[in-house]
C-alpha cells in the first residue's frame, strides 16, 4: 500500500446537495463510490494528496425504480444490485450478463454503475450493453441538471465529457418494445473470470415478419479509446436479408467503426478477427 | 470517530477515515487473518464479508464502514473449536500455504449462507475473485461442497 | 508391499495438516503479522534502466529526510554481494546497474507510505548504456556482459555417435520449441524483518525456503561469524523455488537498515514490487533433431538449449543443469548429445521456479513427439510405448535404471484412465462436424523427474538432520526444511511418529531457525521428503534404538516421559543429529557429466482434454487426467495436493501466463495482467497415485514437489494441435496465437 491516508482529505456529504457544493469548491476533488478503481490507483500511490468526495451516503441514488416505460438505475447502484433487480433481468438482460463478468463477487458487491461510466475504461463491459440499450444519462452538478445521451457521455481514454463538479445521478434505461428477436453478449478476456476484456460485444436485433432487418444494433467494447456502435454495418443491413454477402459485408464494414490495437493484454489482429467472429456468429443466428 | 462492528463487537476507530479496512483490521484491531495480496482488489486475500457480503478490505476506505458490520476469518471459528466450514478446508486439504486461506474461507462462508449450489462449477464461480497458487483448487472446491452438505444435514 | 502398509499407522495415511488449525483461524503469522512496536518500514530504490553507469543520487532538499533511514553500498560492513555460485550479485548497485529494478539504495521510515513517498524525492542520474536484452543479442555478442562469449554456463552430454545415428535413421525430425518467462505468483509476496541483538547477533525472520542460504549470504555481507547471525523462518504464504535465493537480498536490505537504524525493520514488497523485481522461470529455446526407425524406435537425439540467465548468475547454472539432464525426457536412446548453454541479458536475474530447468526442456521433447507421430504416422502414444524407460534402460548420462521406474504404468495408467484412444476419436468425429462451435482434442505427455541435487549435490550439501527427545517427553523433528505449504511438518511427523512407533501428538516439528536445527539444506529440488525425511528416520531409528535398550518403547505420552527422563540425565533434551551418506552404487563423474545423475526419477503422465473456441480461440480444458509415480505417498492428501496444485501451475504456464518485457523490464507486474488460473479456469484434475518404492526414500518416497510443473504444458499443447491443427510450439498457447495461426493457413 502505497497511498498515506494522513495525507488523503475525505469529505462525507450526507445529502445530493452537500455532495455538489463540495465539488463546486472543490472541482478537482475525486468522486468515490465503491472504490473498486480509485482506491486501486490510490494504493499504487498515485492520487497523493487529492480530496476524495465519498458519495456513499447518498442512498437514494442506489435505488433502481422501475416506471412504466423505462428504468431508472441510480448512479449508485452495484454490479450485485442490477443483477438482482427483477425488473433489469426482465428487460435488459445483457446488461446484467455485463455486470456478472465484472472482476468477480467482491467487485460486483462493491462496484457501481455510476462509477463505472464516470471511470470511462476504454475495457467497461457493461458499456456495450449499455450502448445498445440507449439510456440516458441524468447529470447533476450544483448549477443544474441535464440528460446525456450514452452516445455522448465519452470524450476518450479514461474521459467523460461531464464537467468538473458535475456527477452522474442516474440512468433510464427505455423499455425494449417489441423486444429483439435475438441478443447477444459476450466477453472475450484474458481467463475464464475475472478478466479485463479483449473484446466485448453486445448485440440486439429485430428481424420483422418477411426476416429483413428491422432493426440492428451492435457494440463492441476494447476496441477502440471509447465504446463504439456498428454505425456503418447496423446502416448497411437495414432493411436487408441476413445471407452470406450481406453478413460479409456487415464484418467488412464493422472496420469502420473500430480501432483496435496492440497492448499488454491483445493484440489488434486478434481483436480484429474476433469481433468479426461474434458479429458473424450473432447474424448467422449460431 | 467511526462505528462499526467487527465479528460482534462494537468498535470504534479514531485515525484517519481513508485508512483501509485492512489496515484498520490489521494494525488497529490486530486481527492479523485478513492478507493483502496485490491491492488491486484481483486476489482476494483480503476479503472480508461487509454486511455479509464479500468485499476485498484493500478497497474500502473506513469511512464506508461507518454503522456497517464486518466479519473476518477470526470470527469463523478458533483452533479449539472449528467452525464447519474450517474443519472441512482441514479434513478436504482445502488450506496449503494458508496465505488465501482466510480470504477464500469468507467467499465460501457468504456463498453457503446464501443458499448458493454447490455443485462444483457453481462453488468455482462463487470462488473466482479469490486466486490460491497451490491447491490448484480442486481441495477446496471439495471443502466447500463438503460443507454444504453438512450444513445442509443439521 | 500391501502387507507392510497394512502395518504403518501413520504413514499411507492423508493425516491432518499440523498448522492447518492456525492457517485456518487466521492465526499463523506470517512476516507483515508479526508485531514488532516500533518497527521502521524499508523501502528499495531501483533502477530504471536496464543497463548504465550511475552517475550520483540526488536527494530533494525539500523533503523531510531527517524522518528517514537511508542506506546505499557504502553502508555494506562486508561484502557487497548476495553470497550463492557465484558472488557476482551486488547486495546494492555500486556504481552501475545491470538490470532494471536492480536495488540502488533503501529507505526506512516510520510510515510505510511515507517511505514509499520519499522513493518519489531521489533522483538517480544515470549514463545509459546499450542493453542486450534477448537470447539472441546475448549469443551473438550484441555487447560483453560476462566472459567472453556472454555465456554463464554451459554442459554437454554426450552418449554413443549422434551424428552417424542420425545419418542412419529412417527419419528425422527437427523442432524448435520456445518458452518464456514465469512468475511464481506465490499469494504472499516477499518479504523479511531484521534487528540487531544487544549481544550484535542479527536476527531476520520472514518469508523463505532456505533459511542456511540466508544465513550464509548474511554473513558475507555483514563480516559475521555463523553464531552472531540467525534466521528464523515465518509461515511462509507460498514459495514455489520464488522463495529460495531472493530472500537473501532483502534479507540483507533489511539487515541494513536495522543495523543503521538501530531499529527493527520490516521490509514487504507489495505485488508490483515483487512481480517486477524478483526472480522468474527462465525463459528458453530448444531445438531437437531426432532420428527414428520407420516402425518408430528412437534412434539419436540431437537437442540444443539455451536459456536466459538474466544479469547475475544466480542460480542459472544449476537450472541449467537440471534442464540439460531432463532434456531427452523419459526415453531410451543408445545416441543423445545435448548442448546446453545459460546466457546473459540485462534482464532481471530468473532463478528457481518448480521443475527449475526441467519444464522447459521437457515441454520441447514431449511436444515434439507430436511433430514426430505427424512424420511417422504413428500416434505418440504408441511411440512412448516403444521407447519409454523401463527397469533396467539408461539414461542419456549412461544411468542405469535398477529400481522404481514407473513410467510406463503411469503412461498406461494415465491413458486407461483417461479413456485417451477412445476420446481422440470421438474427438475427431466432433471436429468433423462444421456446426459444432468448438474444436475439441486430447493429447498426451509423458516426463520423469530426478529428486534430490543433481549429480554430486547430495554430497557437496552434505546435509544434517535429527530429532530431539525433550525431558518432558516431546519428540522433535530439528531440520531446516521449510513448511511452504507443501506439507513438511505433517510428513516429518508421520515420518517420525511411525519410525518410533510414537503417538502423533507426542512429535513436533520445530520451526527453522537457524539458532536452532541443523543445515539440512535447502527447501528445493523435490529433497524434502525424500533426501531430508530420509535423514529423519534414520535419526529417528537411532532414538528408537536408545529407547528400546532403555526398554521403554514410546507407544504412548506416559512412556515417552519416562524414557525421557532415563534418556536425558540432567540434559533438557537428548538430541540424535544424523549426516547424509552418499547411497554406494551412486556414481556421477561432474567433468564428463556421465553416470547417476540422480538417485532416482520420479514419473508422470498427463492427459489434457480441451475445447477450442472457433469465433475467439479461448481454449477451455475440459479435464487433465494425471497418473503419477512418487515412489510412496507419505501422505496421500497433501500428495495429491501438491500434484493438483502443480497442474494448475502448469496450466498457466500453458495457457494464461503471458509476461510481457519491454526495455528489459516487466510491463504486466500485477495480477490484473499477469493473468493466473482462477477456480472456473481450472478444471477437474484427476489424480492416480502410482507407488514404485525406492530403497533410499523414507518408506519407499521419491519426490514429488516438482513433477507435476513439468508434465501438463506439453499435454496441453498436444490436446490443442490435436483439436485444431495449428502447430504452436511456443507457451503461452494464447488465443492470440491460434488466430493467427489460423488466418495465416487460411
Amino acid at each position: 500500500m502505497r497511498g498515506d491516508p494522513g495525507a488523503t482529505t475525505v469529505l462525507r456529504p450526507a445529502t445530493p446537495r452537500q455532495a455538489l457544493d463540495a465539488l463546486r469548491r472543490e472541482p478537482r476533488a475525486l468522486p468515490l463510490a465503491g472504490g473498486t478503481d480509485l482506491m486501486v490507483s490510490w494504493n499504487a500511490g498515485l492520487l497523493g494528496g487529492r480530496t476524495v468526495v465519498d458519495l456513499s451516503r447518498l442512498r437514494s441514488w442506489a435505488a433502481i425504480r422501475s416506471g412504466r416505460e423505462s428504468v431508472v438505475v441510480g448512479a449508485l447502484a452495484t454490479h450485485a444490485a442490477l443483477q438482482e433487480s427483477a425488473v433489469v433481468r426482465r428487460e435488459f438482460p445483457l446488461l446484467v450478463a455485463a455486470c456478472a463478468t465484472i472482476g468477480a463477487v467482491q467487485i460486483q458487491n462493491r462496484g457501481t454503475i455510476g462509477g463505472n461510466i464516470a471511470n470511462a475504461s476504454p475495457a467497461g463491459d457493461t458499456f456495450p450493453a449499455l450502448a445498445v440499450y440507449e439510456p440516458l444519462i441524468q447529470a447533476v452538478s450544483a448549477s443544474g441538471r441535464r440528460l446525456i445521451a450514452f452516445s455522448e457521455i465519452f470524450a476518450g481514454v479514461k474521459k467523460t465529457t461531464l464537467c468538473p463538479g458535475e456527477l452522474i445521478e442516474s440512468l433510464e434505461l427505455p423499455f425494449l418494445r417489441p423486444k429483439p428477436s435475438r441478443q447477444l453478449f459476450r466477453k472475450v478476456g484474458t481467463r475464464a473470470a475475472q478478466a479485463i476484456s479483449k473484446t466485448v460485444a453486445a448485440g440486439l436485433l429485430w428481424l420483422d415478419k418477411k426476416g429483413t432487418v428491422a432493426e440492428l444494433r451492435f457494440a463492441l467494447g476494447s476496441v477502440a479509446p471509447t465504446v463504439r456502435r456498428l454505425s456503418a454495418a447496423e446502416r448497411f443491413l437495414a432493411g436487408k436479408r441476413l445471407d452470406a454477402d450481406s453478413i460479409a459485408e456487415a464484418c467488412r464494414l464493422l472496420e469502420k467503426d473500430i480501432s483496435p490495437i496492440d497492448d499488454i493484454r491483445s493484440t489488434r489482429h486478434y481483436r480484429l478477427e474476433v469481433s468479426k467472429n461474434l458479429l458473424r456468429q450473432f447474424l448467422e443466428g449460431r | 470517530m467511526i462505528a462499526f462492528k467487527v465479528n460482534g463487537k462494537k468498535r470504534v476507530f479514531k485515525g484517519a477515515p481513508f485508512t483501509r479496512l485492512i489496515d484498520v483490521l490489521r494494525e488497529h484491531l490486530r486481527l492479523t487473518g485478513t492478507k493483502e495480496g496485490c491491492g488491486e482488489g484481483e486476489c482476494g486475500a483480503c476479503t472480508v464479508l461487509l454486511d455479509g457480503e464479500p468485499v476485498n478490505s484493500c478497497l474500502v476506505p473506513v469511512c464506508q464502514v461507518e454503522g456497517r458490520t464486518v466479519e473476518t476469518v477470526e470470527g469463523l471459528g478458533s483452533p479449539e473449536k472449528l467452525g464447519v466450514l474450517q474443519r472441512c478446508f482441514l479434513e478436504r486439504g482445502g488450506a496449503q500455504c494458508g496465505i488465501c486461506t482466510p480470504g477464500m474461507l469468507m467467499t465460501a462462508q457468504a456463498h453457503l449462507r446464501r443458499g448458493g449450489k454447490s455443485d462444483d462449477a457453481s462453488i468455482r464461480q462463487a470462488l473466482a475473485g479469490n486466486l490460491c497458487r497451490c491447491t490448484g483448487y480442486r481441495h477446496i472446491v471439495e471443502a466447500v461442497a463438503e460443507a454444504a452438505r453438512a450444513e445442509g444435514k443439521r | 508391499m500391501k502387507s507392510l502398509q497394512k502395518q504403518e499407522k501413520f504413514v499411507g495415511r492423508s493425516g491432518l495438516r499440523r498448522e492447518g488449525p492456525a492457517k485456518l483461524c487466521g492465526l499463523a503469522r506470517y512476516v507483515d503479522d508479526l508485531p514488532l512496536p516500533g518497527c521502521l518500514h524499508g523501502v528499495t530504490l531501483r533502477s530504471s534502466i536496464p543497463c548504465g553507469r550511475i552517475k550520483g543520487l540526488r536527494f530533494d532538499p525539500a523533503f523531510a529526510w531527517d524522518e528517514c533511514v537511508v542506506v546505499t553500498a557504502k553502508d555494506i560492513p562486508g561484502k557487497n554481494v548476495v553470497a550463492l555460485i557465484e558472488d557476482d550479485q551486488p547486495l546494492l548497485a555500486d556504481g552501475r546497474v545491470r538490470h532494471p529494478q536492480e536495488p540502488i539504495a533503501l529507505i526506512a521510515h516510520l510510515s510505510r507510505a511515507r517511505a514509499y513517498e520519499a522513493l518519489k524525492h531521489v533522483r538517480v542520474d544515470y549514463e545509459p548504456e546499450e542493453p542486450v536484452l534477448t537470447i539472441e543479442d546475448s549469443l551473438a555478442k550484441k555487447r560483453l556482459l560476462h566472459g567472453a562469449d556472454n555465456v554463464f554456463k554451459r554442459f554437454e552430454i554426450v552418449k554413443g555417435d549422434v551424428d552417424k545415428a542420425l545419418a542412419e535413421s529412417d527419419v528425422v525430425v527437427s523442432g524448435e520449441y520456445r518458452v518464456p518467462h514465469q512468475e511464481q505468483a506465490y499469494i504472499e509476496n516477499n518479504g523479511m524483518a531484521a534487528w540487531v541483538e544487544k549481544d550484535g547477533t542479527l536476527v531476520v525472520t520472514g518469508s523463505l525456503q532456505c533459511p542456511y542460504y540466508v544465513h550464509k549470504a548474511l554473513m558475507k555481507a555483514f563480516g559475521l561469524p555463523e553464531s552472531k547471525v540467525r534466521v528464523v523462518q515465518a509461515t511462509t504464504g507460498g514459495g514455489f523455488g520464488g522463495k529460495e535465493e531472493y530472500p537473501s537480498m532483502i534479507a540483507g536490505h533489511a539487515a541494513l537498515l536495522a543495523l543503521k537504524s538501530g531499529k527493527a525493520v520490516k521490509i514487504v514488497y507489495d505485488r508490483a514490487e515483487d512481480m517486477a523485481a524478483t526472480t522468474k522461470r527462465h525463459p528458453a529455446v530448444v531445438r531437437h533433431r531426432t532420428g527414428l526407425s520407420k516402425d518408430g524406435k528412437l534412434l539419436a537425439q540431437d537437442v540444443e538449449v539455451v536459456m536466459d540467465g538474466g544479469a547475475y548468475v544466480t542460480l542459472s547454472p544449476v537450472v541449467l543443469s537440471r534442464g540439460t539432464l531432463h532434456a531427452a525426457g523419459p526415453y531410451e536412446c543408445d545416441h543423445v548429445r545435448v548442448r546446453a548453454s545459460v546466457v546473459a541479458t540485462n534482464t532481471p536475474p530468473n532463478g528457481a521456479f518448480r521443475g527449475f530447468g526441467a519444464p522447459q526442456t521437457l515441454f520441447a521433447v514431449e511436444l515434439h513427439w507430436e511433430k514426430i507421430s505427424q512424420s511417422l504416422g504413428i500416434d505418440s502414444l504408441t511411440l512412448r510405448r516403444k521407447n519409454a524407460f523401463d527397469l533396467g534402460s539408461t539414461t542419456a548420462t549412461g544411468q542405469k535404471l535398477s529400481e522404481s521406474v514407473g513410467a510406463r504404468e503411469c503412461l498406461e495408467r494415465a491413458a486407461l484412465r483417461s479413456g485417451y484412444a477412445a476420446r481422440r476419436k470421438r474427438y475427431d468425429l466432433w471436429n468433423k462436424n462444421p456446426r459444432n462451435r468448438t474444436w475439441r482434442g486430447a493429447g498426451l505427455a509423458l516426463v520423469h523427474h530426478g529428486a534430490g541435487f543433481t549429480g554430486s549435490g547430495e554430497v557437496y550439501l552434505a546435509s544434517k538432520a535429527g530429532v530431539e527427545l525433550t525431558r518432558d517427553g516431546r519428540v522433535v523433528v530439528l531440520a531446516a526444511s521449510t513448511e511452504i505449504g507443501q506439507g513438511t511438518n505433517t510428513m516429518f511427523s508421520q515420518i517420525a511418529a511411525e519410525t518410533l512407533g510414537a503417538p502423533l501428538d507426542c512429535v513436533e516439528v520445530a520451526g527453522p531457525d537457524t539458532g536452532r536445527v541443523p543445515n539440512s539444506g535447502p527447501t528445493v529440488a523435490s529433497r524434502t521428503c525424500m533426501v531430508v525425511g530420509a535423514l529423519v528416520r534414520r535419526a529417528c531409528l537411532q532414538l528408537k534404538d536408545e529407547l528400546d535398550r532403555a526398554g521403554r518403547g514410546a507407544r504412548d505420552a506416559a512412556a515417552l516421559r519416562r524414557a525421557a527422563r532415563l534418556l536425558c540425565g540432567r540434559e533438557a533434551s537428548r538430541r540424535f543429529i544424523v549426516e547424509y551418506e552418499p547411497p554406494p552404487e551412486v556414481r556421477w563423474d561432474d567433468a564428463s557429466y556421465k553416470g547417476d545423475a540422480y538417485g532416482v526419477y520420479s514419473y508422470a503422465c498427463c492427459v489434457a482434454d480441451l475445447e477450442v473456441d472457433k469465433a475467439t480461440f479461448e481454449v477451455r480444458v475440459l479435464r487433465l487426467t494425471t497418473a503419477q509415480d512418487i515412489g510412496k505417498a507419505i501422505n496421500p492428501l497433501l500428495a495429491e495436493g501438491q500434484i493438483v496444485g502443480g497442474t494448475a501451475q502448469a496450466l498457466g504456464y500453458a495457457l494464461l501466463e503471458n509476461p510481457v518485457y519491454k526495455d528489459g523490464a516487466m510491463l504486466n507486474a500485477q495480477l490484473t495482467n499477469y493473468i493466473i488460473p482462477t477456480a472456473p479456469d481450472t478444471p477437474p484434475i484427476d489424480v492416480e497415485l502410482v507407488e514404485r518404492p525406492y530403497s533410499r526414500g523414507p518408506f519407499g518416497a521419491k519426490g514429488v514437489g516438482e513433477l507435476p510443473m513439468d508434465v501438463p504444458a506439453p499435454a496441453i499443447a498436444a490436446a490443442v494441435f490435436h483439436a485444431t491443427g495449428l502447430w504452436v510450439a511456443s507457451l503461452p498457447i494464447t488465443p492470440e496465437c491460434l488466430c493467427r495461426e489460423f488466418h495465416d493457413r487460411f
